[in-house]
């Protein structure tokens, strides 16, 4: 197999890399794909948390790195999805543990036997991000629609450019229809504008995500809810297939669509 | 008898590996080496690789002396010697050939003399991103939040400009910006700072500019 590297990035904390990573994850491991996601984030990782693993750890990404087990031995089975895999991140250590090039030999490794190789990216630009880019085929670049995720966003594909990747691309995570529509929320537009990447996908704000994310289960698995379909579909187009961006107007109920009758347009 | 003195191009300008042997006798070959080719070389940047030879303060100051006569700049001085790249860096000189990445790739200052000097840059300029140049800069791109151009001279933006310019960064009151979008995060022309009003309305071709000590910003219209 020629499996392909994807890292998810963002720059600033908190906009949902982890959250992604788990659920694309999870996406193409439920298109049939064998996908491993690797937790970058050493020191400080969660990856295993939101995918409901962490009782289960044993060996981690620097006991691989540092040869202390079989890459095959840190990598921990999903329960409920059986092609996909966890490396998670060491806990007690930090990001200089493990360089760029270990990152390139390892994801070499697993191309041979996966589809797709995940890796989760921490905020910032130092090391660990560094480590996690070193190996990507993809890159894709994370945001919430607010000017401070969008500045690093910027910053990260800056970055990327000057390392002579492939171009980024951009998923637009946690947007909320009704902000925009008032205009206190940055649009997609106003974000493609300045970043003036490919946009792959574009997430509403949804509560369920929170709920899964505390419970272990990524939300694309839960066919109810928004933001799983938004991560499906990114899923989808990854694979190449050529899937219409969804509406983020929030589908309520009749006081919903009634509200939305008297208000139309906003501005 | 293996060359005393050996140079290659590299992409921070040109490495000199230098052999082992007494080290005077290895400098003067460095030197008539230098004198040698120096039409070839003239202006040059070096990284000398001395090897494991510990270097004395006194010797690093001569030889960054003995390049400054020729014209020639010494920025790197590599050794395996812990001695000789402490005797470098109290120096000054950089003592790793790779600085990190972003500083190489992020940071770009221009080396030209003072003048009617222009550098054109054909991309967008994102945060992070520092532009220093002694002319004028002219940029076909946006400049984008968090991206800073300094430039001696006068700054055009074919784009939106939304990023920190200064022109006339050496005191040059005449200096002016342009921009097809002028929505910087703050402005400067020469010792002056200004920050730009939220625009109303359609974004339209504006130049910047000192009038009495104030920054003023005039829409272009076609005559």
């Amino acid at each position: 197999m020629d499996g392909k590297v994807l890292t998810i990035t963002s720059g600033k904390g908190g906009v949902g890399k982890t959250t992604a990573t788990a659920n694309l994850g999870a996406g193409l491991a439920d298109s049939g794909k064998k996908v491993v996601c690797i937790d970058a984030d050493i020191g400080l990782r969660n990856l295993d948390v939101v995918l409901g693993l962490e009782n289960r750890i044993v060996y981690d990404l620097v006991d691989v790195v540092e040869g202390r087990c079989r890459t095959r031995q840190a990598m921990i089975r999903d329960k409920r999805l059986s092609e996909l895999y966890l490396i998670p991140a060491a806990q007690t250590r930090d990001k200089s543990a493990v360089s760029p090039s270990d990152m390139v030999r390892l994801c070499d490794e697993l191309r041979q036997e996966f589809d797709w190789i995940l890796i989760d990216s921490p905020a910032g630009i130092e090391r660990g991000f560094r480590n996690a880019i070193a190996p990507a085929d993809i890159i894709l670049v994370l945001t919430n629609p607010e000017v401070a995720a969008v500045r690093d966003a910027d910053r990260i594909i800056g970055i990327v450019e000057a390392e002579e990747k492939n171009p980024p691309k951009l998923v637009i995570n946690r947007i909320k229809a009704d902000m925009v529509r008032r205009g206190d929320m940055l649009s997609v537009e106003d974000v493609l504008e300045l970043l003036a990447i490919d946009l792959i996908g574009m997430v509403p704000e949804d509560e369920s995500v929170i709920q899964a994310t505390n419970r272990g289960m990524p939300v694309v698995l839960d066919g109810k809810s928004r933001a799983g379909q938004a991560f499906r579909n990114i899923a989808s187009r990854l694979l190449g297939k050529d899937v219409p961006f969804m509406s983020m107007e929030e589908e309520g109920g009749f006081l919903g669509r009634l509200s939305r009758l008297i208000r139309p347009g906003g501005n | 008898m293996p060359e005393l003195v050996k140079i290659k191009g590299i992409s921070d300008g040109l490495l000199v590996t230098l052999g082992d042997g007494d080290w005077e006798q290895v400098r003067q070959a460095l030197l008539d080496h230098l004198d040698a080719q120096a039409e070839f070389l003239r202006g040059a940047r070096f990284a000398v690789d001395v090897g494991s030879r510990t270097l004395k303060a006194a010797e690093v100051g001569q030889l960054q002396k003995d390049f400054i006569q020729r014209e020639l700049s010494l920025w790197a001085i590599l050794s395996q010697s812990p001695l000789t790249e402490q005797n470098a860096q109290s120096y000054g000189l950089a003592t790793r050939l790779t600085k990190p990445q972003i500083e190489s790739s992020q940071t770009v200052e221009t080396r030209l003399s003072k003048g009617e000097d222009a550098v054109l840059i054909r991309r967008t300029l994102r945060s992070g991103f520092r532009l220093m140049h002694q002319g004028h800069v002219v940029v076909i791109g946006d400049v984008n939040p968090g991206a800073e151009i300094v430039a001696a001279g006068d700054i055009l933006v074919w784009g939106r400009l939304r990023g920190m310019v200064h022109a006339g960064a050496e005191g040059d009151e005449q200096a002016v910006i342009c921009a097809l979008d002028l929505s910087p995060t703050q402005l400067r022309i020469a010792d002056h700072v200004a920050l730009t009003p939220k625009r109303r309305g359609k974004p339209q071709p504006e130049m910047a500019r000192l009038v009495e000590g104030q920054v003023i910003a005039e829409p272009w219209e076609a005559k």
